[in-house]
């Protein structure tokens, strides 16, 4: 693989890793707050559709934004409404969560465009475009470096920008404020928080409110950023992947970055070593490269990297003990 | 204004409860419950598991509201909506099971509620400030930037007590501070109180153990089944006073033995070495030998060892290096086998191990007897398992005596007299007894205490551990003592209970030369 190759995978795993790493962050609001999600993939599609739907309809590519969190927000309250006021089980409703959004998804889509589920592609001004770094251009004459900067750091749209700065920011917010200290203790004792005289209830909505705004900007990166228009299921996986993720990143943001970058190496590779034989191996199954994240997930469960501990609390509804 | 005329003192109470309910469902935990706490004074409220103590000290710190009554704090009428409003009210709690987040720091903790603003930054060296002045007042000492999960138990209820004072708490509840504690540990805790009680604030103290409401407190409030049953002075009463007041009935506070009469070792262990998953070495060469009809006991601060050999011997965990002999047979490692052959075990957590709480009486009461053929083999015989339970409920007085109700709705004494019960039944030759009435209440502390020198006057060798001294010295024949792993030394129970707690301390040094 020569440099300008390794550049073209790099610059696809960056495009590859914004849904992950956003979903991955939303993971990470919610699961420190102690309310596990499973239900990633199903607000990715309510995002995804309501983006490719609300773009079609006003061409704005920032209302279909809007529209794509406003979406993926509300089935957030849902899940906080059915784990947290209502204390039921949150892998149950997670799941629940993903058959609606899928289905949902579809029957509205095939009655409003009748194009089998897909929404129609929608004008330029509906989709976010790449921007161009300043000197991208005259960074792309000087050397394998500018190369770099050309090909992999220049030319993407605002959401992948957003999502690469999102780690940082979840960093500060967690470590250095004070909702940040609330939502973590609340996923690992919330009768702390609660005999501290903070409310556990609203600080899980609102764990659920961020998991749902970061949720909902990955499908809207997905159907109106890295796609023109949404496709039926076209999260593919990617929410459980995010969670793969959130486990190898140990519920850490900053590495959620470097984890979120390595399953999306790991896609575009596979993406380029489809039907390549390789020296002495062959040619390796595409699938084994797509199982790749799950397999260095269980690898990592097991012990072999470090140990990853969950949130205490997580998956298990607050009771005050009598 | 203060109107209460029993007491025409210028300084209103700290505390003054008029008339306070609560219910839950059909049941009363608090019933017209009337209580004054003079201001600067250490108030201990003693009663039975149950008798509604945690739910009144609840009401007080804002965690359930009363539905009926009033709360009067320093003579003003007091409405406390929720926790938050009692730390405003200067009412600080250190609850029973630390409400401390384990992964984060002493600091960390301590902001927890209390942040000083939207960012962290300034609060936190503001805390650390106070924390600092704090521990010079006090004699608090305790490293702000150590991770809570790396603090003995002792320092970490020192956390909570900061946790309180750095909110400015006036008056402090501490719900059975000494469960946890070593005897050491408690002697400095309440150094601590009375130092809070001098700069006068007031402490309300929780408990059960009667000894440390002698010892501590200037006057005792006793409840029974949700009431108020009285409030006496300390210096005015006694501990077989309280216990009576607790349980509405005389109660035996010290356990009625005659000498042992041991015969031959039935269980012996020899050079027990075991390392657990980790690597590290939970018993270092530990031997002792059991006779018959004799009662050993294994002192020892929680952690030390003693759990590890009681699960060694009973075939739960396998030893490294070492032997158990029962009988002069090497034991398998198999809990089923030494059922078999006779070793009963009552483990120490009733509800990890000797229990499933979901399960019914009359399931739990054949739980690792259940393929004897009395049952029916694979198709259960119903009835006989109902004979079996109901004669096991009506021989340890369970209460209620209904074998289809789920163990996890008995009292905690009643669960444990339904695990005695099925391994005392089965006429056991050696007995593996761990911490017998862990939260369990008086009435049926004495009922088990009885049972257990009763299996020792038929014969049967014991092995005791408690981490309550009291316990082991009043039942025990023989005291070994435990710590890191190692039997530091053997006493009488007479022995002086400093010396004891010396050796629990791992300070052998003097006294060991008089051991056997």
């Amino acid at each position: 693989m020569d440099w300008l190759t390794f550049l073209n995978v790099l610059d696809s795993a960056v495009r590859l890793s914004t849904p992950l790493l956003l979903a991955c962050l939303a993971g990470l609001f919610t699961e420190r707050a102690g309310v596990v999600d499973i239900g990633l993939e199903g607000k990715m599609i309510a995002g995804a559709f309501a983006a490719g739907a609300v773009a079609v309809f006003t061409g704005s590519a920032w209302i279909a934004l809007l529209a794509a969190i406003g979406a993926s927000v509300f089935f957030g309250l849902v899940h906080a409404f059915a784990c947290v006021t209502q204390r039921g089980n949150q892998i149950v409703s997670g799941v629940a969560i993903n058959f609606i959004a899928l289905g949902l998804a579809a029957v509205l889509g095939h009655s409003w465009f009748e194009q089998g589920g897909k929404t129609p592609a929608p004008p330029v001004s509906g989709r976010f475009t790449s921007i161009d770094l300043p000197y991208a251009a005259e960074a792309a004459q000087m050397g394998p470096v500018g190369r770099f900067y050309a090909d992999v750091v220049s030319g993407h749209n605002i959401l992948v920008y957003f999502a690469f700065l999102a780690p940082f920011l979840a960093w500060w917010l967690l470590s250095r404020t004070r909702f940040g200290l609330r939502l973590r203790a609340v996923g690992e004792n919330p009768a702390a928080v609660d005999t501290a005289g903070v409310s556990v209830a609203r600080l899980r909505y609102s764990g659920q409110i961020i998991c749902g705004a970061l949720c909902g900007v990955a499908g809207a990166y997905l159907a109106i950023g890295l796609n023109a228009g949404y496709l039926n299921n076209m999260t593919a996986g990617r929410g459980y992947i995010a969670l793969a993720a959130l486990i190898f990143a140990k519920w850490r943001p900053v590495p959620a970055l470097f984890v979120c970058l390595l399953f999306g190496f790991l896609d575009a590779s596979a993406n380029r070593l489809q039907g390549v034989s390789l020296p002495s191996v062959g040619v390796v199954p595409v699938q084994f490269i797509q199982a790749l994240p799950y397999i260095l997930t269980v690898i990592l469960l097991a012990g072999f990297i470090g140990k990853a501990v969950p949130p205490k609390a997580g998956g298990v509804p607050y009771v005050k003990e009598r | 204004m203060n109107l209460d005329k029993t007491e025409p003192t210028a300084v209103p109470a700290a505390i003054e409860l008029i008339g306070v309910s609560k219910s839950f469902g059909p049941v009363k935990a608090n019933s017209d419950i009337h209580l004054r706490v003079a201001k600067g004074a250490i108030h201990g409220i003693v009663g039975e598991n149950g008798a509604g103590k945690s739910t009144l000290m609840s009401i007080l710190y804002g965690f359930y509201q009363a539905d009926s009554g009033e709360i009067r704090v320093n003579g003003q009428p007091v409405r406390i909506r929720d926790s938050q409003e009692a730390i405003r009210l200067g009412i600080g709690m250190v609850h029973q099971h630390f409400m401390l987040v384990e992964n984060f720091t002493v600091l960390e903790n301590v902001l927890l509620g209390a942040e000083g603003g939207a960012l962290l930054g300034k609060g936190k060296a503001e805390a650390r400030a106070k924390l600092a002045e704090l521990a010079r007042e006090h004699g608090l000492e305790v490293d702000p930037d150590a991770l809570i999960s790396d603090l003995p138990v002792g320092a970490q209820q020192r956390v909570e007590i900061l946790k309180a004072l750095t909110r400015g708490a006036e008056i402090l509840i501490l719900d059975e501070p000494t469960g946890v504690l070593t005897p050491d540990e408690a002697d400095q805790l309440f150094e601590v109180l009375r130092q809070l009680r001098a700069e006068g604030k007031t402490v309300l103290i929780i408990t059960h153990k009667l000894r440390e409401i002698m010892a501590i407190t200037d006057a005792v409030s006793v409840m029974r089944q949700g009431r108020m049953v009285g409030t006496v002075r300390t210096a005015e009463t006694s501990p077989e006073q309280l216990a009576e007041m607790m349980v509405g009935r005389r109660v035996l506070l010290k356990v009625e033995k005659g000498p042992a009469n041991p015969g031959p070792a039935a269980l012996t262990v020899e050079n027990l070495t075991l390392r657990d998953g980790a690597g590290v070495e939970r018993l270092k060469n530990v031997s002792l030998t059991v006779r018959r009809g004799e009662i050993v006991g294994i002192a020892g601060v929680a952690g030390n060892g003693q759990s590890e050999l009681l699960e060694a011997i009973a075939g739960l965990r396998r030893p490294t290096s070492g032997r158990i002999l029962l009988d002069g047979t090497p034991i398998p490692h198999d809990p089923r086998a030494l059922r078999e052959m006779r070793l009963a075990h009552i483990p120490e957590d009733r509800h990890k191990m000797g229990l499933v709480l979901k399960f019914e009486t009359r399931e739990n009461s054949i739980l690792g007897y259940h393929l004897d053929h009395r049952y029916g083999g694979a198709l259960f015989d119903r009835a006989a398992i109902e004979a079996e339970c109901q004669s096991q409920m009506e021989a340890y007085d369970v209460r209620p005596p209904n074998s289809r109700l789920k163990t996890a709705n008995f009292s905690g004494g009643n669960q444990q007299k339904i695990v005695l019960a099925r391994e005392f039944e089965r006429g056991p030759h050696a007995l593996l007894i761990g911490q017998p009435t862990r939260g369990v209440d008086i009435g049926a502390i004495e009922f088990i205490h009885r049972r257990i020198i009763e299996m020792r006057d038929a014969g049967k060798a014991i092995l005791l551990v408690s981490v309550e001294l009291d316990e082991i010295r009043s039942l025990s024949d023989r005291v070994l003592v435990m710590f890191d792993g190692r039997i530091v030394g053997e006493r009488s129970p007479e022995a002086d209970e400093r010396e004891l707690g010396l050796l629990m301390a791992g300070v052998t040094g003097a006294g060991e030369r008089g051991a056997a």
